[in-house]
């Protein structure tokens, strides 16, 4: 029986990382009340910029940090568009993941040439945890892991933590509901916009890093694949909360994993491709529990009207 | 605090127009003035909400200029929102710390859930800080935004319009609160239309007139007519005028209805209830007893559980609102801003919103804008609602205002029963005046009026026959010419007294 092979357990939860990080950085976005669909793009720029760091410093770490660094680059130019000019949202997601798909592609072709990028990158390195690793059956699904995966699985519970029982995470709440009566308190609505929507280009930047120097060393072209958009799915079928979202990444990720499994046994693995957005429609019918977005997301905040 | 000569102006208003104002150390100032006086919109400028256009604010000596909220309160102002500034997804705990929580980088839940309820005692203000705050009534939530207030200790406090759903109990509270916080020297600033509210609790008034202060006086020398007249510029007559009803037939039946509210639990419990042509039944009782929800299910917002609803000689209890719409109930609900107006329409569509899909306002199924502007100009004009532009967008509307736009449409419709719920909540003497002729005037051509109100004063002098409803239940029907305050306050309170109980 395939359920009972650890390996296709150990692909979920590898398939469920480019997944649940960027579906936890939308949630930080919209949130704070933007709707962030910029996902697919800012993975794309950080999956991009981390192979060509890590090639051109020798140090994937440093790569990751470059990833960062343009993916929170990202999210602010769509911060500043949605906040500060109160530009339609998701035109600007829209744009950004037009934006990234071209700008990766061109730089792929002037940087590197049309022999992609050079296998001999450095990749971040695969771990397992000594005594994790010991115990039979969960030992297989954690050995030889990335590192991005371990990181993950900490993040998870760090956001979660941070959303929903410190001050700042219940202030990112309330902006996202209702930013006026969060302004009438002395809250400041734009610094936390921004602050929701660059942690959201950092989680998602990490995610496209996962893709480039965690599980390959090198970048195609439109890599993610449309993994960016399942993210969204998974934040909404996580109901705008980081362990949902996990969640929704692990069910998602299990659906690709039995794809691969299931190939040449006569099962259509589009099919369950569908799965991630099938189960989205479901959740936002109210079908499979109910999915309500924050009462302001991707509304914009103007606090002097007149 | 002194304001002197400011002035703030919207494209076409001026909704303050030199506004001059001190404010001494342990007052209490009460702000008296017609809806779209500009009260609100002094307040938010005080508050760092909205910045004024010229002139000057001085607090404890020093000009301000507040660009927001954040540096109005880390002056030491509080404020208490006309129009609540609650997030109902958050808890009332939560509602009430935020922005001053407590905790380092985590929240401390308990410790915020004990302050608030060690507040709430503090102040008799009873309160579940655990509580949910969109599962809270009105009067409530009310409750949680003066907590919000006072929880900052701030060195003044802005009232605006807090009694608006308060019982006369919680009114009392908060009088009690207020002194305390003279007795501290701390200055209040108090919005109210209610002239005995502000006669009782405020040593100076303050009268505005379309954006400008008029006149400042001493409480003690006031009476209510001398602050009327000076509001509205003319003579007001507090009291409604009205003939003897002449009832006809009943065109409501109610018969053993009953109701449960979105968190399903049973508000209404066993209503029978009779409305006759060309009278007006006043609906008593004290906020919560499920009023509200009995006049949501007439009008078919909420389903009833069980029971019938009898319209005209037809079951109604399982058409829809439009189909009640149709068959001639107009309603005035409770809350204008969720269900009576759609804000970010003009004031033609909203005035429209019921009847768009007939002549003359839509012809083959286009609207017909001209048509609808000039019928909204009639009503505008009408019911004197201010400013008198009516391709304005309702949330530019103070909030007076909004209500008369609700009346005006409901009222003008022609219906054969009105139901108004609390329809001259907030409103000012001079509008409250124009609202009760109206209602008066439906009665004498025939129509049928379901008066749903807390304020007791309105019931009695309005209602031919007062019902009250406690707990979900009508537990007397008298006569309105002999009620009196206090057997009607008995009743609301469930004493179910000695009162002579007749069942029409
Ligand atoms: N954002 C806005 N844009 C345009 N006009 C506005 C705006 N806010 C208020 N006004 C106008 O300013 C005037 C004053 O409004 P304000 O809310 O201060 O009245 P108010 O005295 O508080 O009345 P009420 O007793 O009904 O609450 C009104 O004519 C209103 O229509
Ligand atoms: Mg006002």
């Amino acid at each position: 029986m395939i359920f009972s092979d650890p390996e296709i357990w150990a692909a979920t939860l590898s398939m469920a990382v480019p997944l649940a990080l960027p579906a936890i950085g939308g949630t930080f976005s919209e949130r704070t009340g933007v709707v962030n669909i910029a996902m697919e793009g800012i993975m794309l720029i950080g999956a991009f910029f981390a192979v060509t760091f890590s090639y051109w410093t020798g140090s994937a770490w440093l790569g990751l940090l470059a990833a960062l660094i343009c993916g929170g680059l990202t999210a602010a130019a769509l911060a500043w568009g949605a906040i500060r000019v109160s530009a339609d949202q998701t035109v600007l997601g829209m744009g950004i993941n037009i934006f990234a798909a071209g700008l990766t592609t061109f730089l792929l072709n002037t940087l590197f040439g049309f022999n992609g990028t050079p296998i001999n990158t450095p990749k971040l390195p695969d771990i397992s945890i000594p005594g994790l690793d010991k115990i039979p059956y969960i030992g297989v699904i954690f050995q030889n892991q990335s590192i991005l995966v371990y990181i993950m699985v900490v993040l998870v519970i760090i956001s979660h933590w941070f959303l929903f029982h410190t001050r700042l995470g219940l202030r990112m709440r309330s902006v996202g509901e209702h930013p006026l009566a969060a302004d009438t308190l002395g809250i400041n609505v734009w610094r936390i916009r921004y602050f929701g929507v660059i942690l959201s280009g950092l989680f998602s930047a990490l995610g496209g890093a996962y893709l480039s120097i965690g599980v390959l060393n090198g970048f195609t072209p439109n890599m993610t694949n449309g993994r960016g958009y399942i993210a969204l799915a998974a934040m909404i079928f996580g109901k705008w909360t980081p362990l949902g979202s996990f969640g929704a990444a692990l069910i998602f990720g299990f659906s690709t994993a039995l794809g691969i499994v299931l190939q040449g046994q006569g099962i259509s693995s589009n099919l369950l491709q569908m799965i991630p957005y099938a189960l989205t429609i479901l959740a936002l019918a109210g079908l499979v529990g109910r999915a309500v977005a924050p009462a302001a997301d991707g509304i914009p905040y103007d606090p002097r009207r007149s | 605090m002194e304001i002197v000569d400011l002035k703030k102006w919207f494209p076409g208003v001026k909704a303050n127009d030199g506004v001059n104002l001190t404010l001494r150390a342990g007052e209490v100032h009460a702000i008296l003035g017609e809806n779209g006086a500009g009260k609100s919109t002094l307040m938010k400028m005080i508050y760092g909400l909205l910045e004024p256009t010229s002139g000057e604010i001085r607090f404890m000596g020093k000009a301000v200029h507040f660009r927001s909220p954040r540096e109005a309160i880390h002056a030491g102002i509080g404020m208490v929102h006309q129009h609540f500034m609650l997030i109902p997804a958050l808890t009332v705990a939560e509602n009430v710390v935020l922005g001053d929580e407590p905790g380092r980088i985590k929240f401390n839940r308990k410790e915020a859930e004990r302050r608030v309820r060690d507040l709430s005692e503090k102040y008799r203000l009873a309160i579940d800080p655990t509580a949910k705050v969109a599962d809270l009534s009105v009067g409530l939530q009310q409750r949680v935004e003066i907590l919000k207030a006072f929880y900052r200790k701030a060195k003044l406090i802005i009232l605006d319009e807090p009694t608006a759903l308060l019982t006369p109990q919680e009114t009392r509270e908060l009088f009690a609160i207020i002194h305390g916080l003279k007795a501290d020297g701390v200055p209040v600033l108090f919005i109210s239309h209610k002239l005995d509210e502000v006669l009782e609790i405020s040593d100076r008034v303050t009268v505005m007139r379309a954006g400008k202060t008029v006149e400042t006086v001493e409480t003690a020398g006031a009476t209510p007519q001398s602050l009327a007249n000076l509001m509205v510029g003319r003579e007001v007559v507090l009291r409604v005028e009205k003939n003897a009803a002449h009832p006809g037939e009943p065109i409501l039946k109610i018969h053993d209805l009953h109701v449960r509210d979105s968190g399903r639990i049973e508000r209404v419990k066993g209503v029978n209830l009779e409305l006759r042509r060309g009278e007006i039944l006043g609906l008593a009782g004290i906020d919560g007893n499920g009023q509200f929800e009995l006049a949501d299910a007439i009008a078919g917002l909420i389903k009833a559980e069980q029971g019938h609803i009898i319209f005209d000689g037809h079951d109604i209890t399982r058409l829809t609102p439009a189909e009640r719409t149709e068959r001639g109930i107009a309603y005035v609900p409770q809350d204008r801003q969720a269900d009576g107006l759609v804000l970010s329409f003009d004031l033609v569509e909203n005035t429209i919103l019921r009847d768009f899909r007939k002549r003359p306002f839509a012809k083959n199924g286009v609207i017909d804008r001209a048509a609808a502007a000039s019928y909204t100009e009639r009503l505008i004009r009408e019911f004197d609602v201010r400013p008198p532009d009516a391709s304005r967008k309702a949330s530019e509307l103070s909030g007076g205002n909004q209500q008369k736009v609700i009346l005006a449409r409901e009222v003008s419709r022609d219906p054969l029963m009105l139901i108004a719920a609390q329809p001259t909540r907030g409103l000012d003497v001079g509008a409250i005046e124009g609202i009760h002729r109206q209602l008066v005037r439906l009665r004498d051509e025939g129509k049928g009026v379901l008066l749903v109100s807390l304020e007791l004063e309105e019931i009695l002098s309005l209602s031919d026959r007062i019902a009250v409803i406690h707990d979900g239940r009508i537990v007397a029907i008298v006569p309105g010419a002999h009620a009196t305050r206090e057997q009607i306050g008995l009743l609301m309170a469930g004493s179910h007294g000695h009162s002579e109980v007749s069942m029409s």
